[in-house]
């Protein structure tokens, strides 16, 4: 029988390689890679293999960074960066747009440079990785046309330090530099260890379309070159990687002044509703957990089903999960290719034993010769069982099961991350309810790990914060119009023990006290300090405590919505405006009057900071919503008490947040004062509270509660480092807006609002009728 | 004159009607348009590979003709192209034998000249009837002409569903219609054309197919190749979950055959490729498979030339339908 004839009776697919001719052909000319500072490639160093996973064959010898080298990448960066800058929007968009380009004319050999060094399917590298690679060069060439236009005053950061991950190589070296380039900054990028190839060619395609030296420049290395980034003298680091280093670098940078931006892990819920598309939902899986051999920071790892479908659900997904082919990478059929390094092999069998061993049952996910793991699934997983917690960042889910949308919220957000999730219900009412309650930063709708170079993202929690992608990810990389800084006063230290100025008498004995949960509350330490004008409670690390709980109890707040939101503030601007003589007795007519000011400018804003509807798909309703933090800590200036508290209370909560706030240390009381216009506001009850005392004993104790997402610090920076590093703790934004002028136009707008949100981007993909036959959406 | 189909196989009986069984179908069409977009992209033939399942679609084509300027002799001419689709050198080049397409296809009105013409070759005759393509005629004249068709000796019946059953959700007057051409079909499969481009959401795409296998259909077929748009991967995707899932239900095996919109060779491999995927090898097989298609087969022709001599074909050099 011929070939032919046998395959006909087999119907099997066959070997279908990609050619890799071409790329080994470069790979031997060169041989040995050095970085690429100031537009050319330096000579190698001392050198390191990269290899092919899928087989272990060296590809490369790559130079391991020295903290010279990445000193030397800096200052050409440095000295290029002026320039760079100088530059109009449109020249530096024609860069970007040759960029894009000429990524398209090399799409096969990226493609399948990408596949050798990492181990991704080439059907991925092809279809998925270097498509959006160009769309994010496409976009950010916009972005840097219209720069000056979209974004006044603002100006670039300076040099940004970016440290990429190995799952995505080019990818996340697009979504790193593209933004940073727009905006008018200059680049240091240290590719990762296992995956620097695709970047060196890369740094090629910089060489053919002229970009100017120094603009981007390559240190390779290990983890000590990337903590020579950290450490040297950027202006910004940007890292996609491991929470535990993501800590690390926050750590390191804590008091620097340095921006910082994190895309960290995830263990992204992956919500299937009793009326989903059971089909639809299985493939979701495919394109999540079975993507890129499950090395996804996104990846819906933990599926979570309805019980009312899950027996079909599961039988659905174990059909669909022994048709996937895993194989060579190169070769064009293949659905799961090798895992990046046999260290991550190993770990990720690791967990699953661990997993195993608490009681789960692995379905597949056998490890297999070389660096290859089938994909798999874990069931009768606890929610304390480590396949469950852990990150385990290769092809195996978590499988368990809900009862209600209640519940299945309720599992989904029981996490530390908050990066993605994915939930599945033909219900438009259902579905955007659970998008709306899953604490995370992506949310796709009937989908699942869709991309877009206008679509920000960026995760919730531990997973990180600042965005990539979009307007919002631009924001990351420019610094906002400079505001005149005001020295603030050295605050004294707060004295529990007696004696001082004695309170302003001619009436009752007043007693200032702690505002939590909407009540005043002694302190409980049973101290006070003298402050003027009388005595104001001594607060400890239990009093915030007890705030941060208040605060936590108060979530209805976000729920108001904007209108009712506003409402609440315009009273209060109404009580407070009907009080002004009071506390203009108090702190001055200036700080008097700002007060009133604030609640009335942000009571406008309540319900008009807006997200956006993104245009990026034809198909995809795509929206960018401001949603709160959460509850917010907020340590006000040691100055002009009553306007700094509300310039920095007000915007926090007209967006949904509740905050515990301390307020300035050696002059609380007019803040004290404010608890009854509070109470006569209608203000709902542990939507702010107040703990007076030692701000910089306080501050590191409510940047360190975890309960607490986001953290607002003025004050020296002493203090700050002190703040930043607490904040580590739960990977908490701190802003550290600088002391100013509380009563001028700086203290207000829409700036405190952004910092006040964090984005989330929900994907809904329609199209009531199939193709060609007439929908919109196709 | 009675008809002997040339791939028996199993007849789908059909079950009584359960519409509990597609009630509370869900799909999310922009997610079947995603599935479908991949299909064709994460699976790749090459080689002798690729000339196996060039083949193999021959093998499941319904060589067809349904135009109304039809006649015996274009008839003829269609029937020698069905018992000798690829030129016989390329053929002994690849070591192939005896290959033909997997019916032809005619009005029924052509089916005697059809029959004349295929001889002994053991190529089975699929007529359309039931008022093909739009099937707005009484049904006992619908009836009548399937009587007619097999009168005729056609071994296969297309038949037309009433679309208005499906839009109006009135599927018992669907399963009724359907089950009624069933009886008449006697020994002859039937395939039961749901026309999907005129029921436009693929939620009546998978009602209408699971009312046509539980009225007893051997093959669901997408379109009468006269709709606005014929078969489409994500249409075919939908077909082939149900007939998934009525497998499952009863342990029936029906077939599947998208018709007018698969053009070229890379149709031909995207649509088996679907069939392997979602259905597995069993239904790249002709008693489960078919193709209608008239155009399809030139395509694959000079496919199959290029891959057996290397030079690209052009399509005056190839006997046509």
């Amino acid at each position: 029988m011929s070939s032919v004839s046998k395959i006909m009776e087999s119907m099997e697919y066959g070997p279908s390689v990609e050619d890799s001719g071409a790329v080994r052909d470069w790979l031997a000319g060169r041989g040995s890679f050095g970085h690429f500072i100031g537009g050319k490639f330096i000579k190698p160093g001392q050198t390191f293999v990269t290899s092919d996973p899928s087989t272990g064959e060296a590809l490369a010898q790559v130079t391991q960074g020295t903290a010279d080298d990445v000193a030397a990448a800096v200052r050409a960066a440095r000295k290029a960066q002026t320039g760079w800058a100088k530059l109009s929007g449109g020249e530096r968009a024609r860069y970007l747009y040759a960029i894009a380009r000429h990524v398209q004319k090399r799409e096969r050999f990226l493609s399948v440079l990408e596949t050798l060094d990492n181990g991704k399917p080439i059907r991925e590298s092809r279809d998925i990785d270097i498509p959006l690679v160009a769309r994010h060069f496409y976009h950010h060439a916009g972005w840097a046309e219209l720069r000056d236009s979209e974004f006044p005053g603002h100006a670039p950061l300076g040099v940004c330090g970016q440290i990429i991950p190995w799952n995505f190589p080019l990818l996340m070296l697009a979504w790193k530099i593209a933004p940073a380039l727009a905006a008018g900054n200059t680049v240091v990028l240290k590719p990762a260890e296992y995956t620097p190839l695709t970047a060196l060619a890369f740094a090629g395609i910089c060489q053919e379309v002229g970009l100017p030296a120094g603009v981007f420049n390559i240190v390779t290395g290990d983890g000590a070159t990337g903590a020579a980034l950290v450490g040297a003298d950027v202006d910004k680091i940007a890292f996609t990687g491991s929470t535990e280093v993501g800590r690390a670098i926050a750590a390191t940078l804590a008091g620097t002044g340095r921006r910082l931006t994190l895309e960290l892990g995830g263990k992204s819920p992956f919500i299937v509703m009793a009326d989903a598309d059971l089909d639809a939902a299985v493939e979701g899986v495919v394109d999540s957990i079975w993507f890129n051999q499950g090395q996804v920071c996104c990846a819906g790892s933990r599926i979570l089903v309805a019980e009312a479908v899950a027996e079909r659900f599961e039988a659905l997904l174990n059909a669909r999960m022994a048709r996937l082919r895993l194989g060579a990478p190169l070769d064009k059929s293949t659905d799961i290719g090798a895992i990046v390094d046999p260290v991550q092999k190993d770990r990720i069998t690791a967990i699953c034993r661990a997993a195993t061993d608490a009681g789960a049952e692995l379905i597949g996910g056998q490890p297999a010769d070389g660096c290859f793991i089938a994909p798999g699934y874990l069931r009768n997983v606890t929610p304390a069982n480590p396949g469950m917690e852990q990150e385990i960042f290769g092809p195996i889910a978590t499988l368990s099961t809900f009862r209600t949308a209640d519940e299945a919220v309720e599992l989904a957000n029981n996490t530390r991350y908050g990066l993605a999730g994915s939930v599945w219900s033909e219900s438009a009412a259902v579905a955007t309810d659970i998008a709306a309650r899953v604490k995370a930063g992506v949310l796709w709708i009937n989908c699942a790990n869709l991309f877009d170079a206008a679509a920000p993202f960026g995760g919730y929690r531990e997973s990180g914060f600042g965005r990539e992608g979009g307007r919002a990810g631009m924001l990351d990389y420019l610094a906002e119009p400079a505001v005149k800084s005001v020295k603030e006063p050295k605050a004294q230290a707060p004295m529990a023990a007696t004696g001082g100025e004695a309170g302003k008498a001619g009436g009752i004995d007043r007693t200032a006290k702690l505002y939590v949960g909407g009540a005043q509350k002694r302190p409980d330490g049973g101290a006070s300090y003298a402050v003027p004008g009388g005595l104001a409670p001594l607060g400890n690390r239990k009093d915030i405590r007890n705030a941060v709980e208040a605060a936590a109890k108060a979530g209805a707040w976000a729920g108001m919505g904007g209108h009712a939101r506003a409402q609440v503030l315009y009273y209060i601007a109404e009580n407070l405006a009907a009080r002004t003589g009071d506390f203009a007795d108090l702190t001055g007519k200036a700080e008097a009057e700002a007060a009133v000011a604030r609640a009335f400018h942000y009571a406008a804003w309540a319900d008009k900071f807006d997200g956006r509807n993104l245009q990026a798909r034809p198909g995809h309703l795509l929206n960018v919503i401001p949603e709160p933090w959460g509850v917010m800590g907020i340590a006000c200036p040691n100055t002009q008490p009553l306007a700094g508290f509300m310039s920095l209370v007000m915007p926090a909560i007209a967006m949904g947040n509740r905050v515990v706030v301390i307020p300035a240390q050696d002059d609380p009381l007019a803040v004290a004062d404010l608890y009854q216009v509070f109470d006569t506001s209608d203000l709902p009850g542990g939507v702010v509270n107040i703990v007076t005392g030692a701000r910089d004993e306080l501050a590191p104790v409510l940047a360190a509660h975890d309960e607490v997402a986001a953290m607002w610090y003025v004050g020296p920076s002493a203090g700050l480092e002190r703040v930043e590093r607490a904040a580590g703790g739960n990977l908490k934004p701190v802003w550290s807006p600088v002391n100013r002028d509380w009563t001028g136009g700086q203290a207000q707008g829409e700036r405190f609002l952004r910092h006040a949100t964090q984005w989330k981007t929900i994907w809904l993909p329609y199209g009531a009728l199939p193709a060609g036959s007439g929908s919109a959406a196709y | 004159m009675s008809p002997t189909p040339k791939n028996p196989g199993t007849r789908n009986p059909g079950t009584d009607l359960r519409p509990d069984w597609f009630a509370d179908i869900r799909i999310n069409t922009p997610a079947v348009e995603r599935r479908a977009a991949t299909l064709p992209v994460r699976r790749s033939l090459k080689k002798d590979w690729q000339a196996a399942w060039l083949l193999n679609a021959v093998r499941c084509i319904d060589l067809t003709t349904l135009a109304g300027d039809d006649t015996e002799d274009r008839v003829a001419r269609l029937c020698a192209k069905a018992m000798q689709p690829v030129a016989p050198d390329l053929l002994a080049a690849m070591g192939v034998e005896g290959l033909t397409t997997g019916a032809v296809c005619v009005y029924p009105t052509m089916v005697a000249a059809a029959k004349r013409a295929l001889g002994n070759s053991g190529v089975p005759v699929a007529s359309v009837a039931t008022g093909f393509p739009a099937g707005l005629m009484p049904l006992d004249l619908r009836l009548a002409e399937i009587r007619f068709a097999l009168d005729q000796g056609a071994d296969e019946i297309d038949i037309v569903i009433t679309r208005a059953h499906v839009l109006r959700g009135d599927w018992a007057a669907l399963y009724d219609e359907i089950r009624a051409m069933r009886e008449a079909c006697g020994p002859a499969r039937m395939k039961a054309i749901l026309a999907t481009g005129d029921l436009k959401s693929l939620e009546n795409v998978a009602r209408a197919s699971h009312v046509a296998m539980q009225a007893g259909s051997d093959w669901i077929k997408t379109s009468t190749g006269k709709e606005g748009v014929n078969a489409t991967l994500p249409v075919s995707l939908v077909m082939c979950r149900a007939i998934r899932d009525y497998q499952a239900q009863t342990g029936h095996r029906v077939g599947f055959k998208p018709a007018g919109g698969l053009r070229t060779a890379k149709d031909a491999i995207s649509w088996q490729v679907l069939m392997r995927e979602e259905l597995g090898r069993d239904w790249l097989a002709p008693d489960l498979f078919r193709i209608g298609a008239s155009s399809l087969l030139g395509d694959i022709e000079r496919q199959i030339s290029h891959h057996v001599t290397g030079r690209y074909a052009a399509a005056h050099r190839q006997a046509i339908a």
